[in-house]
């Protein structure tokens, strides 16, 4: 058996590639800007953690209604961003995860200053699950929302998604009601992070506002972008590799801010396909560069 | 008529950029609207694919008034549209560009029937398939914009400045395609070209617009010997 520490590890790294995921859908591969994704993955933890906690549901509604409760926020937040464009959508996001945390700070309901503690955790066949197999949990759960976002990519939904990131109004030309699908992607991508904020509460089973500030959105935000907005496999390395980083290199924690954004920089500037989005230089050389740029006479 | 633009008024802004525009074209027909930069051609097109709104006058399709539809509606009428500057997705694969184009359309069939269709017409397409878009050469790119533009087996197909920025022999190429595609598979082409001569070479009919106004309206072998569609001749 592996120790509780690498369980812990494996565990966040996995609530939070579940997260990116989301985020990959919203951002990735529909290109509308969310610097909020924290503030998706608190409505899923305290939703859930209240169901739990205040009307004795189990976890399992808790876990549904985490989703559906951020999903609907989702649809509220993209009906907002079809009048916004680009930089004040990322603004109005930023804003967006401002209010979520400080709803949640000022309501002693949502825990208030000292957080909700207690919160119990999934019970199947009447066991606990808890460390090794609330692990097993986080990673068939993953597994699920890789296998729909990867459903999303090759249907006509991931097609309209990225036609309207790469050029909105020739989509417009070709059939694609732009707004629908900017609803459609904030709801999927923020129903995601509810999930993800739900196994996140059962696990840590406490939780306080500081969990989804804006910092937190960062951090998932790096995590896409490092491993490919556009990329499955990527959003899971991106939040492997974050999650890494403070533990094998400990004076990182103080520092975590700075290294986000200098990464941020880093990859964008470098390498804007991440470590394995699409086309990315990484696939490019495994693939013997093969494939991808040539050029034409 | 399957469409018909009457007395079409539209600004960008305080300037005026059509003024009381009338034009038709029937099915089968391949109509040229031709003039100098700035003529207000391409606002023509994009008002009629519903990219600009008008401030007076109407759009019927099929006698349809469609002048207040959202673009993606007039798409679903099978309305094609081949924009100013190609607008590819430069990050889709060639076939993923084609198949966005057939986005109306629901039956997987018929979807896989129009990319055969159109890798037939464009056989350098189907050889870049899983390229991405934005690794075409500029001929290929323009067979792909026009490709993308036939996936809905349109009833109408519009073509916004085709040859633009492109060398002459890929320019004789792409009015090759425009001919085969009215000789052979019997589209409704509505053409905005800079380029007079080769539009005049495949219309039936043209359109002259100068400062956004209609000053000549004429079948295509009339319009050569006309004074002011020479003027376009020499200006470029």
């Amino acid at each position: 058996m592996i120790g509780m520490y690498y369980i812990t590890l494996l565990t966040e790294i996995g609530i939070y590639s579940i997260a990116a995921l989301g985020l990959n859908i919203t951002m990735g591969y529909a290109g509308q800007v969310n610097l909020g994704q924290a503030a998706f993955v608190g409505i899923g933890a305290i939703t859930s953690a209240l169901l739990t906690l205040d009307l004795h549901l189990s976890f399992w509604i808790g876990f549904l209604a985490a989703g559906l409760m951020s999903l609907l926020i989702g649809v509220l937040l993209g009906a907002v961003s079809i009048r916004l464009k680009h930089d004040f959508l990322a603004i109005t996001t930023i804003g967006f995860n401002f209010i979520v945390v400080g709803v949640f700070e000022y309501y002693s309901v949502f825990g208030g200053t000292t957080g909700l503690i207690g919160i119990p955790p999934p019970r199947i066949l009447g066991h606990s699950v808890w460390g090794f197999n609330f692990m097993v949990l986080v990673y068939i759960i993953l597994a699920l929302a890789a296998a729909g976002t990867w459903w999303i990519e090759k249907s006509w939904l991931g097609r309209a998604f990225q036609a309207i990131r790469e050029d909105e109004e020739a989509a417009q030309t070709m059939g694609i009601d732009p707004r629908k699908y900017k609803i459609l992607a904030f709801a999927i991508g923020a129903a995601l992070a509810g999930f993800s904020g739900s196994l996140l509460a059962h696990f840590k089973t406490s939780i306080t506002y500081q969990n989804f500030g804006f910092d937190k959105s960062i951090e998932i935000l790096t995590m896409s972008i490092l491993g490919g907005m556009d990329s499955i496999p990527g959003a899971i390395t991106g939040a492997a590799v974050v999650k890494l980083l403070p533990e094998v290199f400990r004076p990182f924690v103080e520092y975590r801010l700075v290294v986000y954004s200098i990464v941020i920089v880093l990859v964008l500037v470098f390498m804007p396909q991440g470590i394995l989005g699409r086309n990315s230089p990484l696939l490019e050389w495994l693939r013997g560069g093969s494939s991808g740029e040539r050029s034409n006479p | 008529m399957l469409l018909r633009v009457e007395n079409l008024t539209t600004y960008y802004g305080k300037i005026m950029a059509l003024d009381n525009v009338s034009i038709d074209i029937s099915e089968g027909e391949v109509v040229a609207v031709i003039g100098r930069n700035g003529a207000g051609k391409t606002t023509l097109l994009r008002s009629i694919m519903g990219l600009v709104k008008p401030a007076k006058g109407r759009i019927l399709f099929r006698g349809e008034d469609i002048t207040g539809k959202p673009p993606w509606i007039r798409a679903k009428l099978r309305i094609g549209y081949v924009p100013e500057g190609r607008r590819l997705f430069p990050y889709l694969t060639v076939e993923e560009n084609l198949l966005v184009g057939a986005y109306t359309l629901k039956d997987k069939e018929e979807i896989y029937r129009r990319l055969e269709a159109v890798y037939r017409l464009f056989p350098r397409l189907e050889e870049r398939r899983s390229q991405l878009a934005r690794t075409l050469s500029g001929g290929e790119a323009q067979m792909l914009a026009i490709g993308r533009g036939l996936m809905v087996n349109p009833r109408i197909l519009l073509m916004d400045e085709p040859s633009m920025g492109l060398a002459p022999k890929i320019v004789d190429e792409v009015f090759d395609t425009i001919s085969s595609l009215k000789e052979e598979e019997k589209v409704t082409i509505l053409l905005v070209e800079q380029n007079a001569r080769k539009a005049l070479e495949v219309a039936d009919r043209v359109y002259l617009l100068d400062t956004g106004r209609v000053v000549l309206h004429a079948r295509a072998d009339e319009a050569r010997n006309d004074l002011r569609v020479r003027k376009i001749y020499l200006g470029g």
